[in-house]
């Protein structure tokens, strides 16, 4: 019994005490834009070490191998299925007008200048954003950064600077490949809906895409990996303690940096416009 | 004494001046002094709560004080450069009250870890051989290639200990070797503590709550009440006293 109402006091205690802690909106406001410095001076902290040597290529070697070839299989069905059903659900408005054969370009557009880039990039957010958050953040609480600290070891080169140039070059390979099987797809079903040939589908497919379209995307495919790793390492460096700050860093790498791959879209596709129509 | 080795009254390791540290409303440490002469164990006692891992975090340049001065082999922690301080903790030797062993590499390459990130000249054969070497002098040879979470609290200190000892420090800094170990791993690990004195010639200071461990590693012990050192001296020194609060703290410990 004392023991039961011990536990409902202390409940009672902690309750209000979270209550009283409540931010108000400019608390709020403020954390927001010392958040923002900080991940400025993040990213400047991130720039300075990425090209002051010694490099740690076979550390940047796995982890590409960890961001980008573990990713693979998941890439491979999304980019295959996002092929095949876009494919069906755009055949019914073209065959109204006689113009099924605009397929294969429709598809290339498609998926080259959108999908491709956009999928990959929430797909690896998700993936990779989580598990880096995770790891680093996991670190950070069991003091294994701070041990690293102390031995001199240079943890931010070794963990950061590798994980963010990993993800910024392997989310744009991922996405070219995303492209592909996306195209091999939707190519099956053309293939077996109106019997285009493999040839004819791909000559097809690569005549409207231009070297804008290529570019464009491979912009967005560049910005999104940054975007990701420097969002999951900020988050898992910085992480709380507590195994509290392990789950929060791996959500909130994920949401941030949904969120911000959602505006750079907006943002590149628009200004890659004004270049087209220049 | 119990411990033999030779301490140079003339040569300070480590000055604390005046330091203060406070987290947000919660005031730390309230003006600390202490100094640590070449070869000298210093035991840090203190109830927990008190700032005694926040103390040793700053000694090395983990958190940075609010105010005061921090001077390790004659350089000021705070105010020196990024590669200065690298040097300086190449010096260093923290074992952490968690081990912080890097859970994801064996045994083995957590005890490499250091020397190939800070010695990349160093060949194959004589990290192994350094790693043998020092997996040998904690006793854990056999554990080489075994993963941190197969092994137990004391054998994870020990290791914790090893990989510090691979970068041959000058001053040791222990966060509760002891905490949470059975008497006769404590009698281990205060050995080792010890041994690593003698055969490295190290300045240690050591945070414990253990009186056994303090007395069998400590050639001086202070204690640290409400964010200052309260008392300082010889074990036999410190717990002759009739301080009431030096008293509870002796008292509990051998009652519980
Ligand atoms: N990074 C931090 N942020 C905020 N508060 C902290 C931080 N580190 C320590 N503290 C607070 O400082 C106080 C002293 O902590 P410290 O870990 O130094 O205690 P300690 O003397 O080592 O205790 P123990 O014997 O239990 O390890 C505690 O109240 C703790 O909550
Ligand atoms: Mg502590």
């Amino acid at each position: 019994m004392p023991c039961s109402i011990h536990s409902f006091q202390f409940k009672t205690n902690s309750l209000k005490d979270e209550t009283l802690k409540k931010p108000g909106i400019k608390d709020r406001l403020e954390d927001l834009f010392t958040g923002i410095y900080d991940a400025y001076r993040f990213i400047l902290r991130f720039l300075k070490q990425a090209v002051r040597p010694p490099f740690d290529f076979q550390e940047i070697i796995r982890q590409c191998y960890e961001i980008g070839y573990k990713s693979l299989p998941l890439i491979t069905l999304t980019g295959f299925v996002t092929g095949i059903v876009f494919t069906k659900q755009s055949r019914p408005s073209l065959v109204v007008f006689g113009a099924t054969s605009w397929l294969p370009s429709l598809i290339a557009i498609a998926m080259v200048r959108a999908l491709a880039p956009l999928v990959t990039a929430l797909i690896c957010a998700g993936k990779v954003g989580s598990n880096i958050g995770a790891e680093l953040g996991s670190m950070k609480v069991t003091e294994q950064i701070d041990a690293m600290e102390v031995s001199a070891a240079r943890p931010f080169k070794f963990l950061v600077v590798t994980r963010i140039i990993a993800s910024t070059f392997m989310i744009p390979v991922l996405a070219m490949y995303c492209a592909f099987v996306g195209l091999l797809g939707s190519f099956l079903n053309v293939h077996q809906n109106e019997k285009t040939s493999f040839v004819t589908f791909f000559a097809d497919a690569f005549e409207q895409i231009s070297f804008l379209d290529l570019g464009t995307s491979l912009v967005k495919a560049f910005s999104f990996g940054f975007t990701i790793g420097v969002v999951a390492c900020y988050k898992g460096f910085n992480a709380a303690q507590g195994t509290q700050g392990v789950g929060k860093a791996a959500n909130t790498s994920v949401v941030i940096s949904m969120f911000l791959i959602f505006i750079e879209e907006l943002v590149i596709v628009q200004v890659s416009n004004w270049i087209r129509y220049f | 004494m119990e411990n033999q080795h030779s301490i140079d009254r003339t040569q300070r390791v480590i000055t604390i001046r005046g330091l203060y540290k406070s987290f947000g409303a919660l005031k730390v440490l309230q003006g600390i002094d202490l100094d640590v002469f070449k070869g000298e164990n210093v035991v840090v006692l203190g109830r927990s709560g008190t700032g005694k891992s926040v103390l040793i975090k700053i000694i090395a340049g983990l958190l940075p004080p609010d105010k005061g001065r921090v001077d390790v082999l004659g350089k000021e922690v705070d105010t020196i450069s990024e590669d200065e301080l690298r040097a300086l903790r190449l010096k260093l030797g923290f074992s952490f009250q968690s081990s912080a062993l890097y859970d994801s590499m064996s045994i083995r390459e957590n005890l490499e870890f250091p020397m190939i990130r800070n010695l990349p000249k160093a060949t194959r054969s004589e990290v192994d051989k350094m790693v043998k070497e020092t997996l040998d002098a904690v006793g854990l040879l056999d554990k080489i290639d075994r993963m941190p979470a197969e092994l137990s609290g004391g054998q994870r200190k020990r290791i914790g200990i090893a990989r510090t000892l691979m970068l041959k420090p000058e001053i040791m800094l222990y966060d509760e070797p002891t905490a949470g170990l059975d008497p006769v791993t404590c009698i281990e690990i205060n050995n080792l503590i010890n041994e690593v004195q003698e055969r490295y010639n190290t300045s240690a200071i050591i945070i414990t709550h253990d009186l056994a461990c303090a007395k069998a590693t400590g050639d001086r012990i202070v204690m640290l009440l409400e964010g200052k050192v309260a008392k300082g001296g010889t074990f036999e020194e410190v717990f002759t006293s009739d301080d009431p609060e030096v008293k509870n703290f002796y008292n509990y410990n051998f009652i519980e």
